[in-house]
């Protein structure tokens, strides 16, 4: 199954020029479901081969266990629970989830909702009459920013230099030293710096002062697991704002373009709101915001797809590619919000599955919801829209809609 | 049934008839409908009411976070039924395909689905059964009264069985701060099910919580006070203990005392049949338009020697309607075999169990991630040293791992070490005790001689 007749197949999805339409790559790609690269790591892009080692035990996702560990913004400082294994990660994910989400705090996402459409109803108030609006930077970023932060209990006057250092921190996460500037990494672990510092000025001030904020609750609550550090409370924070801002941003704006690349499914979503549950889920399969976990590591000799991977190995997982594989989903480059049986790896799978998941879900199918019942015709700037760099949380960095036939 | 002409018309304007209008049933016409028949079909119901789910019995609706009537299932699409409720079916005439109910009607079939289930095993005196106080739970209604009883605050409640449903109502009481006395013949809770080594983890538990847990002893005696109201049990060994409350909890009885006289092999272990959920009669033969489905049937399972398994979890009931409903619609080239790995979930003491696979078959079993202590770790089942089974406390989320490991009979035990290594990784037998059910005599007799004539009957026509 393994060959190395396609080394350069990753390069070029990685490569800028492929970002508006990694597809037919991945197809390309998928012809070897597990392909070694001349850098000795190995890509998995099918779904059967996906799903099988995202559940299987043998797979890191601690940098330690790398045998060539990457240059990471994150070196140095206290990993969050997405770069750890069991125990600490069950422990710190469980006592994070504890204010998050069942079965200890069921009803989050449920009593944010009327939050959550009146941030979006503000934010279109504010497009109102406008003939263009970006829909990136009037809805699909300010949007999940202001929940997170609100949730976190982070002020919300401090989000523009917020803005800063997590697009820098971002920039870094796919940093490739053979043609990325290195400023490109400095940037990043100075930001993370000054993140966690700020971060930690939060959780001082919340010690013995017991509030409904994330940090507060954190900072305060002693569950059965005990209490967190400070340091792993800044971690938790740090991943749960930059996952807030990554990610949703994309799941929208992505929506709202496939939305408008599909009209007739953008009129049936108006007549008929309940379409937007699927319809989600099929976006979280067909055009996801996060497209590769871009390493964990073989903690043994694992076997996939009878290609033995060797302990310390790099595994990068191409998630995107494997919820377009013609072996799991029929017809997969068709957007079809009324497939079934869609278990896509929109949110990964397994113990690391998103811990955010359930927020954005809901996120994306108001602001989708809301979108189309408020834009009046709207009609696509350019097709493609320009792309964010990255190629592991994709989505486009602007989406210029023009509305009133304008 | 087996032109093609035929199938159309009977996929058309059939008449197919399903006895047992709980989960099986129900998933079974759903799919029925689904899969494009649109003939008449016919539910029958021995309960009254709608279709509801009954894992929530023993949890949700005993500490009352979930109302007993809060429990039915949800529909996924209209399935245009005639529903017979609140009679029983009665018996099965495979001469003239009908189904007889209780009341005397009959109901005519073209294929019929038998999902009749399991029902409670009842305290074996009668009248300490019936005195105020003694509960099993199977039912809504069971659910709802036992609920009552522990919202009224009981002094003490004895569970009897220390299976997983006597297991979960233990913890649901812990759960409510109710003293709780748990009596159970074999020497952990769950032995039966997961061997001596988890049994053990499980009693562990059960202490922690406090339980007070008896092993190794019999309930021999309710007794009640002169209003029939529980006040004492008497164990084997001497003791008594005052309760007013006693959780009857030894497994169920399979539903199929109607099928008797219908030729089916059919009996206390339930109905046989093969992968195709189609029923087996009592020679052994596969019968055509006869199909079984959920904890009545009795399925060969390819990857465990092709024994027949009875099942009663959830996802089998599922996948068994699934695919008998499947197969009653289509030709022998495009039936399906029921061939899933089963699987089953539990929740007592804040502790997530789940299992995959049959952990009965097999003879060794090792702790493979995380720790036994801590009430966090993946346990896997080998035989003959292939993993047959896994079972996880509060780890679910590996489990797949181990499904496949089952499905592709990889060699036991998992050599490969992982990041939350457990302490101790050498496998120790499984030690599971000995059939608690006992023998029940001979169930059939053989006649004939000649291969054309060679025939098998059901013992009980001939005896008793």
């Amino acid at each position: 199954m393994t060959t190395t007749e396609t080394p350069d197949m990753l390069h070029r999805i990685l490569d800028y020029s492929s970002r508006s339409d990694p597809y037919p790559l991945y197809a390309e790609l998928r012809r070897t479901p597990v392909a070694r690269q001349d850098d000795g790591s190995y890509v998995i892009s099918t779904y059967r081969e996906l799903a099988d080692i995202l559940h299987n035990p043998h797979l890191s996702s601690d940098v330690r266990n790398l045998s060539h560990p990457m240059p990471s913004a994150e070196a140095g400082g206290t990993p969050s629970f997405i770069n750890m294994d069991p125990p600490d990660h069950d422990r710190l994910r469980r006592m994070a989830m504890r204010h998050f989400g069942p079965p200890h705090t069921p009803g989050l996402v449920t009593a944010l909702e009327p939050d959550l459409t009146a941030t979006v109803g503000g934010l279109l108030d504010d497009c109102a009459g406008k003939e263009q609006i970006d829909i990136v930077d009037d809805l699909a970023y300010p949007f999940p920013v202001s929940v997170i932060c609100h949730l976190l209990g982070v002020p919300r006057e401090d989000e523009p230099r917020f803005r800063v250092w997590v697009n820098d921190l971002i920039n870094s996460i796919d940093y490739d030293p053979r043609t990325d500037p290195k400023q490109k990494l400095d940037d990043g672990v100075q930001a993370r710096q000054d993140l966690r510092e700020y971060l930690g000025g939060l959780v001082e001030q919340r010690h013995g002062r017991p509030g409904d904020d994330l940090l507060a609750r954190l900072a305060n609550d002693d569950g059965p697991d005990g209490r967190m550090t400070d340091e792993e409370i800044i971690s938790t924070a740090n991943l749960l704002l930059i996952a807030g801002h990554e990610t949703t941003v994309n799941l929208i704006a992505n929506g709202m373009l496939t939305l408008l690349r599909h009209p007739q499914i953008l009129e049936r979503l108006r007549g008929e709101p309940d379409l937007v549950v699927p319809l989600v889920e099929e976006l979280l399969r067909y055009e996801p915001p996060v497209h590769i976990i871009p390493w964990r590591a073989a903690y043994s000799d694992v076997t996939v797809a009878d290609t033995v991977i060797p302990q310390g190995s790099q595994v990068m997982l191409m998630l995107a590619s494997g919820s377009r594989d013609p072996d799991r989903f029929h017809d997969p480059d068709r957007f079809d919000p009324d497939r079934s049986d869609n278990q896509h790896l929109g949110f990964g799978s397994g113990i690391h599955l998103c811990f955010g998941g359930p927020l954005a879900r809901r996120e994306a199918q108001i602001a989708l919801t809301e979108l189309v019942r408020r834009l009046d015709r709207p009609s696509l700037v350019a097709d493609p829209p320009p792309y964010r760099r990255s190629p592991v949380l994709r989505g486009p960095i602007h989406l210029r809609v023009e509305q009133n036939g304008g | 049934m087996t032109s093609a002409d035929n199938l159309r018309a009977f996929r058309r304007d059939g008449r197919i008839v399903i006895v047992g209008a709980s989960l099986a049933g129900l998933r079974a016409a759903e799919s029925l409908r689904a899969e494009g028949f649109t003939g008449s079909l016919t539910m029958i119901g021995d309960e009254l009411g709608e279709p509801y789910d009954r894992p929530p019995l023993s949890k949700q609706v005993l500490t009352g976070w979930v109302p007993a009537g809060g429990t039915t299932l949800p529909r996924r699409r209209d399935i245009n039924a005639e529903w017979l409720l609140g009679v029983p079916a009665s018996g099965l005439d495979l001469a003239t395909d009908h189904v007889r109910l209780a009341d005397g009607r009959e109901v005519p079939f073209d294929r019929v689905l038998i999902s009749t289930g399991v029902r409670a095993r009842p305290w074996f005196v009668e009248s300490e059964a019936a005195l105020d106080g003694v509960f099993v739970v199977r039912t809504r209604e069971h659910a709802e009264g036992l609920q009552r009883a522990l919202a009224a605050g009981p002094s003490r409640v004895l569970v009897i069985g220390a299976g997983f449903t006597g297991s979960e109502i233990a913890s649901v009481c812990r759960e409510r701060d109710i003293p709780v006395t748990v009596a159970e013949l074999a020497p952990y809770p769950l032995v039966g099910a997961l061997g001596a080594m988890i049994g053990e983890v499980a009693a562990d538990m059960q202490r922690a919580h406090g339980v007070d847990l008896r092993c190794g002893v019999k309930v021999t005696q309710l007794e009640g006070d002169a209003q029939g109201r529980l006040r004492r049990a008497h164990f084997d060994d001497g003791s008594t203990i005052d309760a007013d409350v006693a959780v009857v909890a030894l497994g169920g009885i399979r539903n199929t005392e109607w099928l008797q006289g219908s030729g089916l092999a059919a009996g206390v272990w339930g109905i046989a049949c093969d992968t195709g959920c189609r029923a087996m009669d009592l020679n052994g033969l596969i019968t055509d338009d006869v199909f079984v489905a959920g904890d009545v049937a009795r399925c060969p399972n390819p990857v465990y020697e092709y024994r027949l398994i009875s099942l009663e979890h959830w996802a089998n009931a599922v996948e068994q309607a699934e695919v008998a409903a499947h197969n009653m619609l289509h030709g022998q080239a495009e039936r399906w075999p029921h061939l899933s790995i089963p699987r089953f979930w539990s929740i007592q003491f804040g502790v997530n169990i789940k299992s995959v696979g049959v952990p009965t078959f097999a003879d060794e079993v090792v702790v493979t991630q995380g720790s036994v202590s801590g009430h966090r770790f993946v346990a896997a089942y080998g035989y003959q040293g292939r993993v047959t089974a896994a079972v996880t406390f509060n780890n679910a989320k590996w489990l797949d791992h181990y499904r496949r490991l089952i499905e592709t009979a990889a060699p036991f035990p998992p050599p490969c070490p992982t990041p939350d290594q457990p302490v101790d990784t050498k496998p120790v037998p499984v030690d599971f005790p000995g059939p608690t059910l006992l023998a029940q005599g001979a169930t059939v007799v053989v006649t004939g001689h000649d291969p054309g004539e060679r025939r098998v009957t059901a013992a009980h026509q001939h005896h008793r």
